[in-house]
């Protein structure tokens, strides 16, 4: 009888309301975005992008502060000098750092790539989405001018407003760049957010919350924009890529910028004369940036596609 | 299916006139007049050229008249070549470019499928690594970066492969390559993708355990259902093609229409930019029109499908 524990009421107190609730998940769930990272961490490829879009974005913004020259002086006792200790890319037929104009195209690059896509992003979830909530038939017209509107090649559309918007011989403005790239661009971002509208619309899980009493706008917040952004971010990472390279491919036609501003494809256009007098790293250090360019948004798409595919989940 | 056909055509032609539209009146807005700066010119002349050209009449007038020249086939005159005609011109170059777009065409419909299949039968393995490198290649580095790292690493270092000019088969060796590394990489890109769903599709188990040989099933059964896809998205290469063909034509000296597309822009001879990107914009829309239908006779379950519409 001594063994007896003595329990006495005032060791016990009633378990609070919460804790009982057996439906409580305890563990600190992973949110969407914070899975999609963690897959895309493991992608090898898309980080090594990652990488060399943020080092690009990175020097863009230091690289024409480095080594002290300016992207439009010009020193005629130093032309065409290969790459070396004081001009680490060498120089121009006019003199100019190289190191400084590459890093100076880059910002114009990018600042055109990203510029653009935001654009066609922008204009892209405003059609889409009126024609996926739109009547059927206000749908069906939107959606054929956009198809006549996506059928007008791209490049050729981007020439002939820039044609017509520049004076002989000045270059193109960065205004009419990027609204020639914008205007038939925004058709796939456009046809994307209708298709996930509409698909969202009709899906069940938006109807099991409707019929739970859910708001229209919370089955909005919560729903239809989580599940619209995974795609439209895959989109706009490979549009950034094609607007660089329509720009890259303008300037190399002579349609670019208007110098002493440059862009990586004018640098490349300016660096094809000197291939033939044996300057090729004037023509080979630009082309290069446009390819790590291209390549560091291309795997990044690719890997957030696959991130945000659930059926690749394991 | 019919009624798809019919309703495809009909979008095709309004897309046609509205790129021709679009381009009329984007060349008639640019402001100035292009006889205006060949320096002091008689009075005389210029009503003369004005005349010449049509210009002129009122705007909506000359619309109607070019609509109805295009209807003819007539491209119209060029404003800065004084011998030749938009058409004569097109004439010349088109046989040129299109020469080197099939060439190109056909080097990426042969190793970019063949690639993407490779890379997925021996997925995550040495060929598969290798082919997703070319790809990478192609799709990050522009055709006219290309181009050039072609001619300075094997034009000047192989003696038979000249760096440019035109005129014997060996001439468009490098510009083809050039240009048909982009499809390729697109094209090995997609068949891989689209291989490896089908190689983990039922019916390829159902194929196997009757008994058919490996090589059968993946020719009868994997890659016929694989290539699907890469026919549905030809169209769009093929634009890819002719206009990275500007490009590659500037940079290997080639004379053809993307090379006169590129002078009429520097020149600024308006009606041969008009005529040249119509004709441009005529092509890409046929093109995409015909492998459209020829996608529809490929696959029976578009035929299906579509016809109860």
């Amino acid at each position: 009888m001594d063994n007896q524990i003595n329990l006495s009421k005032d060791m016990f107190r009633p378990v609070p309301h919460e804790d009982r609730n057996p439906e409580k998940i305890r563990r600190p769930s992973i949110k969407y975005w914070s899975d999609v990272w963690r897959r895309l961490r493991q992608n090898k490829l898309s980080m090594v992008g990652l990488t060399i879009i943020l080092l690009m974005i990175l020097m863009s913004i230091i690289g024409p502060l480095i080594n002290g020259y300016s992207y439009f002086e010009q020193d005629y006792s130093k032309i065409n000098l290969h790459p070396n200790a004081i001009h680490w890319f060498g120089t121009d037929e006019l003199g100019r750092d190289q190191f400084t104009r590459i890093w100076f195209g880059a910002r114009y690059s990018l600042i055109i790539g990203i510029l653009a896509a935001t654009i066609d992003f922008i204009i892209g979830i405003l059609y889409g989405g009126l024609s996926g909530i739109a009547t059927r038939k206000v749908d069906n017209i939107m959606m054929r001018i956009a198809e006549v509107i996506y059928s007008i090649p791209y490049l050729l559309i981007v020439i002939l407003l820039s044609v017509v918007f520049s004076s002989e011989g000045s270059g193109t403005s960065l205004f009419v760049l990027i609204l020639a790239m914008t205007l038939t661009d925004w058709v796939p971002m456009a046809i994307l957010v209708r298709g996930q509208v509409l698909q969202l619309k009709e899906s069940e899980y938006s109807l099991a919350a409707e019929s739970l009493g859910a708001t229209k706008p919370w089955i909005l917040r919560k729903h239809i924009i989580p599940n619209t952004l995974g795609p439209i971010l895959v989109n706009i990472t490979l549009t950034i890529p094609r607007a660089i390279f329509a720009e890259a491919t303008l300037s190399f036609l002579g349609l670019g910028l208007q110098a002493p501003k440059s862009s990586l494809g004018s640098l490349a256009n300016d660096g094809l004369a000197g291939l033939a007098v044996g300057n090729g790293y004037q023509i080979i250090i630009p082309a290069i940036f446009i390819s790590l360019i291209m390549f560091g948004f291309n795997v990044l798409g690719d890997g957030l596609r696959d991130a945000l595919d659930p059926r690749l989940r394991k | 299916m019919k009624k798809y056909l019919f309703k495809r055509i009909i979008m095709s032609a309004i897309t046609l006139w509205a790129i021709i539209t679009i381009t009329f009146f984007l060349m008639h807005s640019i402001p100035g007049n292009p006889f205006r700066k060949e320096g002091k010119m008689p009075q005389v002349v210029y009503e003369n050229l004005q005349k010449k050209y049509g210009l002129d009449k009122p705007l909506p007038e000359q619309y109607i008249i070019y609509l109805k020249n295009l209807l003819k086939g007539d491209f119209g005159d060029s404003m800065k070549s004084k011998v030749e005609t938009v058409n004569d011109m097109i004439r010349r170059g088109f046989p040129v470019s299109a020469y080197l777009g099939l060439e190109a065409l056909f080097i990426a419909l042969i190793f970019g499928p063949a690639l993407g299949a490779l890379a997925a039968l021996y997925q995550n393995k040495f060929p598969d690594y290798i082919s997703m490198i070319i790809a990478i290649i192609g799709i990050s580095v522009p055709s006219f970066i290309m181009g050039t790292i072609l001619i300075q690493f094997v034009a000047k270092n192989v003696s038979w492969i000249p760096i440019g000019g035109w005129g014997e088969f060996k001439h468009t060796f490098l510009p083809a390559v050039a240009l048909s590394l982009m499809p390729l990489a697109y094209m090995a890109r997609l068949m891989r993708s689209s291989m490896l769903e089908i190689l983990g599709q039922d019916y390829i188990k159902t194929a196997k355990s009757k008994g058919l040989s490996k090589s059968i099933v993946i020719l009868k059964h994997a890659i016929r259902n694989a290539v699907l896809p890469i026919i549905s998205v030809l169209g769009t290469l093929i634009s890819n093609l002719l206009v990275g063909s500007f490009v590659i034509e500037k940079i290997f000296g080639i004379p053809g229409l993307g090379k006169f597309f590129v002078q009429s822009i520097n020149n600024r001879d308006y009606t041969l930019i008009m005529g040249t990107t119509i004709f441009y914009a005529i092509i890409l829309i046929v093109l995409l029109l015909l492998v459209d239908i020829a996608y529809i006779f490929i696959d029976p379950r578009i035929r299906l499908t579509k016809e109860g519409r």
